[in-house]
């Protein structure tokens, strides 16, 4: 069982092998879930999972298979309905409540089958059949030390009841986590090489010259490790990139906090850049594309951040830019071609999901910048991996 | 290892259920207890609790972004020796001397079971904790320069922290004991005011928690407060005598829990406009 259990978590994308089964194994050997199912809860999770985000898929993978093992899914749809809608508890006396006392787990489960099997209506507030508001233990809403609750809202937290929840949902890998996440993920662009100040004493060459030196020592320094990374950011703003806000600006602080960067630019345009584009986020304040390109060379990485959603006519038409003043003589596809052939190190970052990505101005930019990837943490890492493999990325 | 004494708490740290049974697992199964979470959920502050517990000694290894592996379990002084054998000073030809122990070595060679802290792991180099699997794994290393093999005599218990862990290699993941500190809920929180802050007043400590976990629910503030900085606060809070009532209206001493400049702004100007 414990083989099925684990070859289920590997179904729901957990990597686990044969030393997590022997430690959960060992774990069970020395009595640590002690035959509770909430401490094996929590005891399977501290060996099966690697970090929190793993901890949405045990759950679900936990509920699913201990689910199926207590027989609920046996239920019928009918008992299910009249349990919703039930009627409200009722108080009891302490000797009521005493007599119910004492029923074993094996003893309620077998006459909960045998109920089930017998009972052919709805039921509520007695004591014996399965129904709402009554003593009987099973239903629910109602008490019973030791009962079955089928349908209905619970008070005891039971290891089911806590994988059911699923309180991890939100730190699943596909969804956007935080400024962090983003930083470590960049944190894989850096480019390392030693410049600058000689502060690291250099074992290597000391010896070296201490024997040329015949035995008199001589301290070589070294200037130490450092990262020489360049990276630009564009970003789209303004406009349907309005609900991309958050998203955008926890890239942005990442990027922005990292102090690897030999060099940080942050450069801002509306739906695609033309031939200036702007240094500030009101678009304001103009950089013409042509010094930015003679500023920046090829060794830049370049990252545009933006949904490429707008009217196909702002790429494909002179003059074709939602902003009047921009007044393009060259379509803004052009402009996007130019960029992606400057920066041979260049990626897109598209803060929408890709089932969205077949609107015509999207599948344009496509064309010419292939390399789009969705702006979550496993798009920016999947971006961060291409850029590495590109033959042009620094060794 | 016939008996093993459990870890429940101290006085001054409370343990939910589920951390102290992942602490007894990674203490029975002799692996290392690997804990992220929110920064000031108190994961440094385990070790501390887990060492008083067991009355062990602590040694901590807190990793910087140059740490190495290898400071972990020993550093040769190649320089200090070359300058005694230039200037005469000290014996030359025991390399024993210029060996110096890092808190693993040091807990390795200890008589007594200790408690190891590997500080935020994650802030050393992509390779660090592949440096350091099979130190972990048999509990032993070499040192070259003298040939010696240095075995745990009792395998310590080693807990490390890590606050971005997605870092952490596979093969090293697989070998610890994983657990999540998620931020205590209120009653928990009230617990753990307990015992920072035994003698404040429940009205006080009710008003502050509402208004704290007010301010945690605003997409605003993006460095959310911790449970350090609402200690903190209580504390500027009780020391000030400010009254409880005064925080249904307003933040005072606002800085103590939010730190950036930006989540202050963001604060005073709740609901935010969208850029155009």
């Amino acid at each position: 069982m414990l083989i099925d259990f684990l070859y289920h978590l590997r179904s729901h994308g957990l990597s686990l092998s044969g030393k997590e089964w022997l430690t959960l194994l060992t774990a069970l050997e020395r009595g640590h879930a002690a035959c509770s199912l909430s401490r094996f809860y929590y005891l399977a999770r501290a060996i099966c999972c690697r970090n929190e985000l793993d901890f949405d898929a045990y759950d679900r993978s936990f509920s699913e298979f201990f689910e199926g093992l207590s027989g609920a899914e046996a239920i019928d749809s009918s008992f299910e309905h009249w349990l919703q809608n039930a009627l409200p508890q009722r108080l009891l006396s302490e000797a009521e409540r005493a007599a119910l006392e004492g029923l074993d787990l094996d003893e309620v489960k077998r006459m909960f089958e045998e109920r089930m099997t017998q009972q052919k209506e709805r039921h509520d507030g007695g004591s014996h059949w399965i129904g709402t508001g009554g003593t009987s233990p099973f239903g629910h809403g109602g008490y019973h030390p030791s009962g079955i609750r089928v349908g209905g809202e619970g008070q005891q937290h039971s290891a089911l009841q806590v994988a059911s929840k699923r309180l991890f949902r939100n730190m699943r890998r596909d969804i956007t986590i935080d400024t962090r996440q983003f930083g470590l993920a960049l944190r894989k662009l850096r480019q390392w090489g030693r410049e600058g100040l000689a502060s690291e004493l250099d074992l290597e060459a000391s010896i070296a010259a201490t024997a040329q030196q015949a035995g008199d020592i001589q301290l070589v320094f070294r200037p130490e490790r450092r990262n020489h990374l360049k990276l630009l950011l564009m970003m789209d703003v303004g406009g349907s990139m309005t609900y991309h806000t958050q998203v955008c600006e926890q890239l942005f602080s990442a990027a922005h906090q990292s102090v690897h960067f030999k060099e940080f630019r942050h450069l801002y345009f509306h739906n695609c850049p033309y031939d200036f584009v702007f240094s500030d986020m009101a678009q304001q304040e103009r950089v013409w594309t042509k010094d930015l390109f003679a500023q920046c060379d090829a060794s830049w990485i370049l990252i545009v951040v933006g949904d490429a959603a707008m009217n196909p006519y702002e790429l494909t038409h002179p003059g074709g830019a939602i902003d009047y003043f921009q007044r393009n003589e060259e379509p803004g596809l052009l402009w996007v071609d130019r960029f992606r052939k400057h920066f041979p190190l260049s990626v897109w970052l598209n803060p929408e999901p890709s089932a969205y990505w077949q609107r015509p101005s999207n599948q344009l930019i496509r064309k010419v910048f292939p390399d789009m990837f969705p702006l979550s943490l496993e798009g920016l890492e999947q971006a961060i991996d291409r850029l590495r493999a590109s033959p042009h990325a620094a060794r | 290892m016939t008996q093993t004494p459990t870890f429940q708490g101290t006085s001054h740290y409370i343990a939910s259920a589920e951390l102290r049974e992942i602490v007894n697992v990674a203490c029975d199964l002799q692996r290392p207890l690997l804990i992220r979470g929110e920064p000031g959920t108190g994961k440094t502050v385990l070790a501390r609790a887990v060492a008083d517990s067991f009355g062990l000694p602590l040694l901590t290894w807190h990793v910087k972004s140059s740490s190495k592996a290898q400071d972990g379990l020993y550093v040769y002084d190649t320089v200090q020796r070359l300058n005694d054998s230039r200037f005469g000073t000290g014996d030359v030809h025991d390399i024993q001397r210029y060996i110096k122990y890092g808190p693993l070595g040091k807990a390795f060679r200890s008589e007594q079971r200790t408690v190891v802290l590997i500080d935020e792991i994650d802030k050393a180099d992509i390779e660090f904790p592949n440096d350091l699997l099979h130190e972990l794994d048999a509990m032993s290393f070499m040192v070259f320069e003298t040939g010696e093999t240095i075995t745990a005599r009792q395998r310590p218990v080693i807990i490390i922290t890590s606050n971005a862990e997605k870092e952490l290699p596979d093969a090293f993941l697989r070998r610890c004991v994983f657990h999540y500190i998620s931020f205590p809920e209120p009653d928990e929180m009230r617990e753990i005011l307990k015992v920072h802050h035994p003698e404040a007043e429940q009205k006080l400590v009710q008003q502050c928690l509402q208004r704290f976990y007010w301010l945690r629910e605003q997409p605003e503030v993006r460095k959310k407060p911790s449970t350090s900085e609402l200690v903190d606060w209580i504390g500027a809070l009780r020391r000030a005598g400010v009254d409880p009532k005064i925080l249904e209206q307003e933040f005072p001493f606002l800085g103590v829990l939010l730190k950036k400049e930006s989540d202050l702004q963001a604060l005073r100007r709740v609901p935010r406009k969208p850029y155009r």
